[in-house]
């Protein structure tokens, strides 16, 4: 049966109303799968339905804003790594010729997203040669790179695109001839406490449990009570409304069962801004729902696949033990090779040893002594040791652990070499390297050939 | 020596730095404008004086006289002062990034850093220039990335012990008979015509 002309435009503005339907809900809606024009790469697939994010409001603001927003996520830590090719290092004019081959001015000329088939790691969606677009007379001036190839720069252990911190020359032959182990192998110790009764403004009186004052109906069992009386908060003042209880704009006051997450910010903002950068917070941080091992990439263990990434998934706030955040809160929800070698491995033994008290404070070897690692700043004149929330900080690429980690205990060469093997880093260290990366006797050569004594700096 | 037209121009970003560089705002300057040679010459006063006086009363007084502190390229792990070319850079690089339209760089026949050889022709004159020509600065044009500059080079001159020491001794430099006074190379100060 022929359909008349009059119900084929009904039937066009049927079909057409749909189709612009199903188009705003994927614009306006939660799920913008449908706008996603590839898959997302490994380091923002959980904030990929955050389009604004790196797109804008509009979400067509060209290089400029995609070039700000990856600044404003990634600028901080660029900086603190003391980023060898800054944007800066190109803007000048004479760098124009070098800009038309490769626009090093635009993080995505390096790090396009949605490509995935083009992406290695760390997101780089350039062929692993890329140094060779301005380094390709390196040869002539270090005759030592002779006949190296260009896809080995940053992958032998030798150079870094951002961060050479743990790398460069000087710094190599200071710490050549280093033993594998050091003789003051342990960890900087926490001291947020010590520095806060230094300076006279750390509240004070621990409390007990009779001092809890959670109103007598929410107080719930005494369990409750006495577990926060033997915990770092009663021991630092803190009492149960300084979390519990809220205050409205209006004023009044009401109870929170269940504080959110954010309340722990009010004392702890360094650790919170750390952990919304980093893959358990970054969702939370872009007020995406919390990040959940179901949707992982990497294994995650299948019990552990509903829950919610907070601060209270690692922490108890309620209990004595923190150090339950530094192993078994991991590998609650971690199932991959790496982790699953931990347990196996003799950093562990180290960290039993600690927590046994057969060793001294500060020398066993956790989870979160690698991936949330105690970092040492001069804050206000003073040393404070802080522990880095963003256990992404350091972690790609591996040698950025050198100083922040490893260095603690190992002498860089045998760290260097340890990070090089992706076998003994699958094996968590278990064993010895198989690799050797030469950069400490390559810059040992190239001082000695120059007559400079390694670490002394310039002459004075 | 090579002098470039005297183009004027009445850019207004361009009499909004020159009004700041002279510290008033002359309705003169305003009206007739200035050359690019004018606020070259301008900028690299500025930039010359600031370096010498680093130079002197920083690094050459307390890491060569009076031995308090040492400067070092890695002056964050050394916990020294940051080097005269370092500071440099570090400005120039503050500049472009608060958006200046002009651009100043240190280069060198013999730079320590290789980065700084120079690499477009006007350069690879300007510092020759100024090396065979003590006391004099080289003006030309050029065109980069679509863009026509007025391309100024000045010679960056060997003002204390310490530039001499540092350069001639360290590994990396290429030359190592440089003495006070000597041109050890050339501050570039590029504004755009376009």
């Amino acid at each position: 049966m022929a359909i008349k002309t009059g119900q084929r435009w009904m039937l066009w503005g049927l079909l057409s109303t749909a189709l612009a339907l199903y188009c705003a809900e994927g614009l306006l809606g939660s799920d913008k799968t449908l706008y996603l024009p590839g898959e997302t790469s490994h380091g923002h697939y959980q904030i990929e339905m955050a389009c604004p994010a790196c797109h804008g409001e509009t979400g067509f603001g060209g290089d400029a804003v995609l070039q700000d927003s990856c600044v404003k996520c990634h600028g901080a830590e660029l900086k603190r790594a003391d980023d060898a090719h800054p944007k800066s290092k190109f803007t000048d004019p004479r760098n124009a010729t070098r800009l038309a081959v490769l626009d090093a001015r635009l993080c995505i000329t390096c790090h396009a997203e949605h490509v995935p088939r083009r992406a290695g790691v760390m997101g780089v969606t350039l062929a692993a040669d890329f140094c060779v677009y301005c380094h390709q007379d390196i040869a002539k001036d270090r005759k030592s790179h002779q006949g190296m190839k260009f896809d080995g720069c940053a992958a032998a252990g030798c150079h870094n695109y951002h961060d050479n911190r743990g790398l460069y020359e000087d710094f190599l032959t200071k710490h050549a001839g280093e033993p594998e182990i050091v003789a003051s192998a342990w960890l900087p110790a926490r001291n947020a406490v010590s520095l806060l009764r230094a300076g006279g403004t750390y509240p004070q009186t621990p409390l007990g449990a009779a001092a809890a004052d959670a109103p007598r109906v929410q107080r719930g069992d005494a369990l409750n009570s006495h577990q926060w009386a033997a915990s770092g908060h009663a021991a630092a003042g803190v009492n149960c409304s300084a979390c519990h209880q809220e205050k409205q704009a209006a004023g009044e006051k009401i109870w929170r069962e269940r504080p959110a997450y954010q309340v722990c910010a009010n004392c702890h903002a360094p650790e919170m801004t750390g952990f919304g950068a980093g893959r358990h917070g970054m969702r939370l941080a872009l007020n995406l729902p919390a990040m959940r091992p179901a949707v992982a990439r990497q294994p995650m263990k299948p019990l552990a696949h509903d829950k919610e990434l907070n601060c209270g998934s690692c922490h108890r706030p309620h209990e004595a033990d923190t150090r339950r955040a530094a192993v078994e809160s991991c590998l609650g929800c971690h199932d991959d090779e790496h982790s699953r070698a931990y347990r196996q491995s003799a950093h562990f033994h180290l960290w039993e040893n600690e927590i046994n008290g057969a060793a001294p404070a500060d020398s066993g070897v956790s989870c979160a002594t690698c991936h949330l690692p105690r970092e040492t700043r001069r804050e206000e004149g003073r040393t404070r040791v802080r522990v880095q929330h963003n256990q992404n900080d350091n972690l790609r690429p591996n040698e950025k652990m050198l100083r922040s980690v490893c260095m603690h205990c190992h002498g860089l060469g045998y760290a260097l070499d340890a990070l090089a093997d992706a076998d003994l880093v699958r094996a968590n260290f278990s064993g010895r390297p198989a690799r050797h990366v030469e950069s400490i006797e390559m810059a040992q050569r190239r001082a000695l050939e120059k007559g400079k004594r390694g670490g002394d700096g310039p002459p004075s | 020596m090579k002098i470039a037209k005297m183009k004027m121009v009445s850019v207004l970003p361009l009499v909004a730095v020159s009004m700041a560089l002279a510290g008033c705002g002359e309705e003169k300057a305003a009206q007739t404008g200035i050359s690019p040679q004018v606020m070259a010459d301008s900028l690299f006063a500025v930039m010359e004086a600031d370096r010498t006086v680093y130079t002197r009363l920083i690094i050459n007084r307390l890491q060569n006289d009076e031995k308090l502190i040492k400067a070092s390229e890695h002056w964050q792990d050394d916990k020294a002062l940051v080097l005269p070319a370092q500071m440099f850079r570090y400005g120039a690089e503050r500049v472009a990034e608060k958006g200046a339209i002009f651009s100043y760089s240190l280069l060198s026949l013999w730079p320590v850093n290789k980065q700084n050889n120079p690499k477009t022709e006007t350069e690879k004159a300007g510092l020759q220039f100024i090396a065979d020509n003590p006391g004099k600065n080289y003006y030309g044009e050029e065109q980069l990335g679509g863009t026509r500059y007025f391309t100024a080079v000045y010679p960056d001159v060997a003002v204390a012990p310490a530039c001499v020491k540092c350069h001639n001794d360290h590994p990396d430099t290429p030359r190592s008979d440089f003495k006070i006074g000597d041109v050890m190379g050339g501050v570039v100060v590029r504004i755009p015509l376009t």
